[in-house]
């Protein structure tokens, strides 16, 4: 009798063990060094950033490159909605595609210049997005993430179908480079660099501005527990489709970037494959971070072309990554809570002293 | 014309609700969509080519496969999804990895065998029958039948035997179930091996269909019979062979009549049509909301 | 019974709920005062927290009005129930565990955080006005509450009795005049039950009204102003604490109850 219950006890063990989570000193320090040289540690990378295309000199390098920036906007936009709003999307892709198809049609066809038409091509997006955000009125978990997969094979197959607008599979040529005041940004004289660096840094303050709002709080508490959320007067679904529209309108930004610098697009550029890249990127960066998106995209988009002696095992790699990476750190490379205390700005903390000032003196 | 294409389509669908079932096993039982199982179905395909060419019989080829892709499926378990059960990861961790799991077989299908489609030999081609305008061949006759067959095998197992009755029962609550002391991981590695088996007999009969085999075969298959699982509803058999068809019909149909670059979408959209009338698909249940 | 010169705040008329053929909540009818602390008591299953579901627009009610503040609200979105003035916490404790104490509070504060989307970013002043406001108002109410200490903890490494206190800061920072508590002392040992109705009778002095469904009869016996008892969904006693203790009908659902359960 003894031994049954204590095998029953192991058993449960066995299929129920709780996780052990290690300590968070070291994390600590580096965060409050951060924290304490924000000011010269942000100096010093801005002027890495800058500097980069010089010491690089390589266009190969510089490609590369900048196809990482357009894929860390791809992944901010993704992370919004799976990161912080909890609503996987397995269907990315078709908003890359409609930014992208979007805007170099308007280029090839109407002569748009790229600010315009990648402009045109995030409204088209949003709009998409809100249509797409539509069935979370009723329709929940992976049954979401399952619509947004088919979302995804639809605007292929409209890429593919629509040969009139969209060249059908064919595809989209010579795709304009962008210009500015005249210049024409290429990678070889670097305004493709610094056009990507100024995309992602608008994109990546968008994302602080939101996430540190009631928005991006509604976001986050949806996230934990709908049902509470509502009861705190939350509109989820307003805010659903609301995280839809956003990362919509961000992929789509990344996808004109990504046309462009590419120079040619088809319906097969935007598979399920760069669906499972972006989502990919996200989680292994560290889902609802923006530091992490850098991190992921450029392991993953660097690792395919750092990894060539590898022939094609590489590809085989990639897999072993994610799989190694969701047992041992499945939160992400830089995916950690912050240990440092909540941010109160100084009119705040002015505005709590003097209070406390006030109860002291009235004791 | 017409009845032609719904008979060709029904004859797809059977192939395509052999994949789904492996969908819907492992999600009734895991909750996770597993985006392997289309390279599983891949990998079953490939290595019956590969044991017939070894020319020691067909059908211990073919059994040979399906034992190699069903173990193949009990070691993805053990290897990469298990721990992350112990560890209590978030689901999505279990599904990245999945898509993970999907990238190695299939470039490892790649590196050994070449990505190249390979003619795969037309195992049950004994000649078309004629009913009036329409023909029907043998294999198409043979993938009905197989389907059927193990379709009817798989309920007797899940409803009939005593594993099914754990199996249902890890389905319903997986933590009670290892407290009634059933070994809840055991039950989890066989669902993995019927779904792999399941899929090795999906490759074997649309292999033989379309006469050919290649490593990539099992992305669009796999995603259109994942589409088939949820719109019969996932974790449902029934609804896995109800979908199966309808995708299958559809498909045909719409090939025929909208034309080919509509095949492999026309799927999605009506698998979006249901979600959105039916928020658990045909045959799904649904779950009541408790505060 | 009823203080006539009180001002009624919730005045709930005969509700009912049915789930198919069951009738979980059969003509119950409560009314609230403003300021007084109202226990729904009853055995398992009694639907009690089907009525703090259609309170709160969760359920529909099938039949019977809620009144709040004179204002009909049944069948109102959840949204527009928070926006009149109540708020609720849950059996099973469910705040935002991955964020931060002072997030909840502001999260619970959403409605009141009257800024737009561009506003917030593009940092425009009524934005930054708005958000120190509620930053500091948050603080303040985490003050008063006695769980300023915690303030920068991620919710799920609190110890339960301040989860429970922190899930009911949450629903006072909506701005809610009648907070609704289901089972606030359910889980907790003799020690933090004595700390939860301390807590619960420092917020009646702070002026909020609470209606709350609760097992622990030490804690409904000690803070109540108004007992309800209902048992199978239907209303069986009302009246003061005192009163309900010597209530042969009151008594026979527990024991009879108990005796059913088992």
């Amino acid at each position: 009798m003894t031994e049954r219950i204590k095998r029953l006890i192991n058993k449960e063990d066995d299929c129920c063990q709780d996780t052990i989570k290690p300590g968070a000193g070291t994390l600590h320090k580096i965060e409050v060094f951060t924290d304490k040289n924000k000011f010269s540690l942000g100096l010093a990378a801005a002027a890495l950033l800058i500097a980069l295309p010089f010491i690089l000199g390589d266009q190969y390098l510089l490609t590369v490159i900048v196809k990482i920036g357009a894929y860390a906007i791809l992944a901010m936009g993704l992370n919004i909605l799976t990161g912080y709003t909890g609503l996987v999307s397995l269907g990315h892709a078709g908003f890359v595609a409609i930014g992208a198809y979007t805007a170099s049609l308007l280029s090839v066809r109407l002569g748009a210049d790229f600010f315009t038409a990648t402009l045109a091509g995030m409204v088209v997006a949003g709009l998409v997005g809100v249509v797409l955000g539509l069935p979370t009125l009723k329709v929940t978990g992976t049954y979401l993430s399952i619509i947004t997969l088919g979302f995804g094979e639809i605007i292929k197959m409209i890429a593919m179908n629509w040969a009139t607008v969209t060249n059908g599979t064919l595809g989209v040529k010579n795709i304009p480079k962008p210009s500015l005041f005249g210049f024409d940004m290429t990678v070889g004289n670097f305004g493709m660099y610094y056009l990507m660096l100024a995309l992602v840094i608008i994109t990546a303050v968008f994302c602080l501005m939101v996430v540190k709002s009631k928005t991006g709080r509604a976001f986050q508490a949806i996230r934990a527990d709908e049902m509470a959320s509502t009861m705190m007067g939350i509109n989820i679904t307003a805010y659903k489709i609301l995280a839809f529209v956003i990362s919509a309108c961000i992929c789509a930004l990344g996808g004109s970037l990504y046309a462009t610098v590419i120079g040619y697009i088809d319906p097969n550029t935007f598979n399920f494959d760069v669906s499972t890249l972006i989502l990919s990127i996200v989680i292994l960066g560290g889902m609802g971070t923006i530091r992490g998106m850098f991190v992921g995209a450029a392991i993953l988009i660097a690792f395919p072309e750092v990894s060539r002696f590898l022939m094609e095992y590489r590809f085989v790699l990639y897999g072993v990554i994610l799989v190694i990476m969701m047992r041992f750190r499945p939160q992400g490379i830089l995916g950690w809570k912050s240990t440092l205390p909540y941010k109160l700005n100084k009119r705040v903390r002015e505005e709590i002293e003097k209070t406390e000032a006030k109860e002291t003196a009235g004791d | 014309m017409l009845i032609q294409q719904v008979f060709n389509g029904l004859a797809l669908g059977m192939g395509y609700a052999l994949i789904a079932v492996g969908y819907s096993l492992v999600f009734g039982i895991l909750r996770l969509v597993n985006f392997s199982h289309g390279s599983i179905y891949a990998f079953g395909a490939e290595m019956a080519m590969v044991f017939i060419g070894f020319r020691f019989g067909i059908i211990p080829g073919i059994i040979a496969a399906m034992i190699l892709t069903g173990v193949l499926g009990i070691c993805i378990d053990k290897v990469a999804l298990e721990p992350l059960r112990k560890k209590k990861s978030m689901p999505i961790a279990s599904l990245i990895t999945t898509i993970g799991i999907s990238n190695i077989v299939t470039q490892l299908l790649i590196v050994f065998l070449g990505s190249e489609k390979r003619n795969f030999p037309a195992l049950f081609d004994f000649g078309s029958v004629q009913i009036g305008h329409i023909a029907v061949s043998s294999t198409q006759i043979m993938m009905c039948v197989v389907s059927l067959i193990l379709m009817t095998v798989l309920v007797l197992i899940v409803y009939k035997t005593k594993i099914g009755l754990a199996m249902r029962a890890g389905e319903q609550n997986s933590r009670a179930a290892c407290m009634m002391g059933i070994n809840v991981n055991f039950v989890i590695s066989f669902t993995f091996f019927l779904a792999g088996v399941s899929a090795t007999i999906a490759g074997v009969l649309v292999g033989s269909y379309y006469q050919i085999v290649y490593p990539n075969m099992g992305y669009m298959a796999g995603l259109k019979a994942f589409a088939a699982a949820v719109l019969g509803g996932i974790g449902s058999l029934p609804g896995a062979l109800l979908g199966g068809l309808i995708v299958g019909v559809s498909e045909s149909m719409a090939a025929t009549f909208l034309g080919s670059t509509y095949r492999d979408s026309i799927a999605f959209i009506i698998l979006i049509i249901v979600l959105i009338v039916r928020p658990h698909g045909l045959f799904g249940r649904k779950g009541i909301t408790k505060v | 019974m009823i203080d006539v010169a009180k001002e009624v705040l919730l005045e709930v008329k005969n509700i009912t709920k049915r789930f198919g053929g069951i009738v979980a909540v059969d003509h119950v009818s409560v009314t609230v005062n403003r300021g007084e602390v109202v226990s729904i008591i009853g055995p398992n299953g009694a639907g009690k927290t089907t009525v703090f579901n259609m309170l709160t627009g969760v359920y529909e009610v099938d039949e019977g009005t809620i009144r709040f503040k004179g204002e009909e609200i049944q069948n109102k979105k959840p949204k527009h129930i928070v926006e009149a003035g109540i708020s609720r916490t849950f059996q099973n404790i469910r705040l935002f565990s991955d964020l931060r104490v002072i997030e909840n509070v502001l999260i619970g504060a959403h409605i009141k955080t009257d800024y737009n989307f561009f506003q917030s970013v593009f940092r425009t002043k009524k934005f930054r006005d708005v958000e120190d406001e509620k930053t500091v108002e948050a603080i303040r109410l985490l003050k008063s509450i006695g769980l300023d200490h915690r303030r920068d903890d991620y919710a799920s490494n609190l110890p339960y009795g301040d989860q429970r206190k922190l899930e009911i800061t949450r629903a006072i920072a909506t701005g809610a005049e009648l907070i609704l508590l289901d089972e606030p002392a359910a889980g907790m040992n003799p020690q933090e039950s004595a700390e939860l109705m301390a807590f619960i009778r420092h917020l009646k002095n702070e002026g909020y009204t609470i209606l709350m469904i609760e097992h622990d009869m030490s804690v409904v016996m000690n803070i109540s102003d108004k007992i309800y008892v209902i048992d199978h969904g239907k209303p069986i006693a009302e009246g003061l604490p005192i009163e309900i203790a010597n209530n042969p009908k009151v008594i026979e659902a527990y024991l009879g109850g108990v005796h059913n359960d088992a």
